[in-house]
């Protein structure tokens, strides 16, 4: 966290790249670590946890192993993505912000992933597809989900 | 000899598996005994026909599309590297009518090089844009930019001329440029295809709003729903650096230009530009009262010129090749020319640019070729989420800033999303409510507290019931009370998309579900 915090304290506006650096690193940002980075950039923890809680890509709980965020536009509405988000709760079983209880899936929203020919579109990760049919979405998860 | 072969690396190719495709080549080239040299280039804009694999036959670039990397052996077997036919060949990708038929000026260069080597940037006309500017003075560069025409490409069209000649005419000191790469809306994706496809347009773009203003610090505030685009413009950014395009003296003119990237973090709000300085300074994206303007207060309280991603990367063409080259293109008060996006429920979907003046019609079925799964369409929205519904009665209106406004419409970022006769344009005007109420920076109460009754109205319009009169009514109210009461664009123009679809779609609102 130190080092961090030194790495980004001498930018100017340094509080987003850090919050960045640090859920690129842990997957969230851990209540423990607003106090320090609200220490290390001489910020109330307010101030800090006001920042991490307006911003809908921060989270303040660990996710599963993977992300998977589903867009629910107007363009990929336009081509069927309620099906694949209802697909999606069913099979894994969980809501948006929710985690498979095995700790595998975490699922989110998203608002256009800028993919808007080629709906519905969805990330897993940092790894975009488009086209996703309840069908295509089960190959995906298949391909990723490890046997226990 | 080795054949040249092109793969787009644009995240819309990756997505329909162009990386899948690549490697295959590679393979397939190898087992062919071919010496193959694979280019990674952005999209030519053809989304319906990505994985696009394109071959160099005599100087001419030889389509072939859409192609699975299960395609390949066959392909290759075929003859696919001296361009031989098969039923994927599409023919020479620059006479293909969808690519023919467009005025790339914006994106001439997009789907053609490799997006990070600067050397085939300048190969194709690359920074003769700023060697000129640098040969003007900032009061010449911003006149050049004012007689274009030019009006912000975000949505806003605010004369882009005028913006600059506010933060040139303060005081010197630090000055900054930022770039709105906050794309947000549904069915746009041009700042992104450029962003990856031709990432020095726009480091070249912001390089000669700083010189002429005197802005020596630029920043790309950029979503974070674009890790593709993250790593061309950093990896681009490094080149220029190297080179002497960016930093403390710039080709050798004693004139300074930093560039960074800031990423977002998933909030729609930072597209409006007040919350994105707020964002970028480290704080809650929460909108900033008008006046002060950012170019005389923006970032840390600086003068700041703020603009779109196309606003930025058009013009490094309009200064190379003067004002009045890109004014010609167009029509009206609406100069220059258009990134249009084709999305949603679309045969043709992809990128198209051009002049303002093209209609709907010729967009949605000359270039798209009709709705995906070929039912009639109904509706189409243009402008993202805020933009309204537009109904095919209007389809002949021309793309033009004051003819869209006159039917109550906007171009915005020039998205255009198609739904066909399965629509429910009161689930829409639902949804246009939903967004608001999730995206809202909840400062003001109008957008704040006013989306939330809009979903909760909208669900008893769509139940039905003795009191539907009633609410529809409330309903036109509500909209009344956010767009007149808004603080800002989202709360202000949330109402477009829902009574646009009251007007033209009634018959929605009056169904029980």
């Amino acid at each position: 966290m130190d080092a961090l915090i030194a790495r980004f304290a001498g930018l100017q506006g340094p509080l987003l790249p850090l919050l960045h650096a640090v859920q690129d690193e842990l997957g969230f940002i851990p209540r423990a670590a607003v106090a320090r980075i609200a220490e290390g950039l001489n910020l109330s923890r307010a101030e800090v946890h006001g920042v991490v809680s307006f911003y809908h890509y921060f989270r303040e709980h660990p996710p599963g192993r993977h992300v998977l965020r589903l867009c629910r536009a107007e363009a990929c509405q336009a081509v069927g993505c309620e099906a694949t988000e209802a697909h999606a709760k069913r099979t894994l079983g969980i809501d948006y912000e929710g985690t498979t209880a095995d700790g595998q899936f975490t699922l989110e929203p998203a608002y256009c992933l800028g993919n808007c020919a080629a709906g519905p579109s969805l990330m897993i990760d940092d790894k975009l597809f488009g086209r996703v049919t309840p069908a295509r979405l089960d190959e995906l998860l298949a391909a990723r989900k490890v046997r226990q | 000899m080795s054949v040249k072969v092109y793969v787009s690396r644009d995240a819309a190719a990756l997505a329909l598996g162009a990386d899948e495709t690549a490697a295959a080549l590679v393979a397939a080239a190898q087992a062919a005994g071919t010496a193959m040299q694979l280019v990674r280039v952005g999209s030519r804009g053809m989304v319906w026909l990505e994985p696009l694999v394109e071959v160099e036959v005599a100087g001419k670039r030889i389509g072939y599309g859409p192609v699975a990397a299960a395609d390949v052996p066959a392909l290759v077997g075929a003859g696919l590297f001296s361009g031989a036919d098969h039923k994927l060949r599409l023919g020479v990708v620059d006479e293909l009518p969808y690519i023919a038929k467009q005025e790339r000026l914006t994106f001439a260069r997009v789907g053609l090089i490799d997006p990070v080597d600067v050397d085939q940037y300048l190969a194709h006309g690359g920074y003769a844009g700023l060697k000129r500017a640098l040969t003007l003075t900032g009061a010449q560069v911003v006149q050049e930019v004012t007689d274009s025409g030019l009006r912000g490409r975000g949505g806003a069209a605010f004369p882009t001329g005028i913006k600059w000649k506010t933060v040139l005419d303060q005081p010197a000191g630090q000055k900054y440029v930022v770039c709105n790469a906050d794309e947000g809306d549904s069915g746009t994706f041009s700042d992104r295809m450029l962003m990856e496809g031709d990432p020095f347009t726009l480091i070249e773009g912001m390089t000669i709003a700083g010189i002429a203003v005197g802005a020596t610090q630029g920043y790309i505030y950029l979503r974070a729903e674009y890790p593709h685009a993250a790593a061309a413009l950093n990896e681009a950014i490094a080149v220029a650096k190297q080179r002497g395009y960016l930093g403390r003296d710039v080709l050798g003119s004693g004139k300074a230009f930093e560039l960074e990237v800031r990423m977002g973090a998933g909030a729609y709000i930072c597209g409006e530009e007040t919350s994105l300085l707020e964002s970028l300074e480290g704080k809650r994206a929460e909108v900033r009262f008008r006046p002060p303007l950012p170019a005389i207060k923006g970032l840390f309280g600086q003068p700041t010129i703020i603009n779109n991603v196309i606003s930025l990367a058009s013009l490094p063409v309009i200064i190379e090749k003067g004002a009045q080259f890109y004014r010609d293109f167009g029509l009206g008060r609406s100069r220059g020319t258009l990134p249009i996006q084709l999305a949603g429920n679309i045969r043709h979907g992809g990128l198209v640019e051009k002049a303002f003046g093209v209609t709907l019609r010729e967009l949605l079925y000359d270039f798209g070729g009709g709705s995906a799964s070929g039912r009639p369409i109904r509706a189409v929205q243009v402008g993202g989420p805020l933009g309204a519904y537009i109904p095919e009665k209007d389809f002949d209106v021309q793309l033009d800033y004051e003819a869209f406004t006159a039917i109550g419409a906007l171009v915005g970022h020039g998205g255009i999303v198609a739904f066909d006769d399965t629509v429910d344009m009161a689930k829409m005007a639902r949804y246009a409510m939903e967004f608001c109420a999730i995206e809202s920076c909840g400062k003001c109460t109008p957008c704040r507290i006013g989306s939330t009754r809009g979903v909760e109205v909208m669900d008893r319009i769509m139940k039905g019931g003795p009191e539907r009169a009633a609410d529809l009514r409330l309903l036109e109210d509500l909209c009344d009370t956010m767009q007149y009461g808004s603080l800002c664009g989202l709360g202000g123009m949330t109402p477009f998309p829902v009574t646009s679809a009251l007007k033209h779609f009634p018959e929605d609102f009056v169904r029980n579900r």
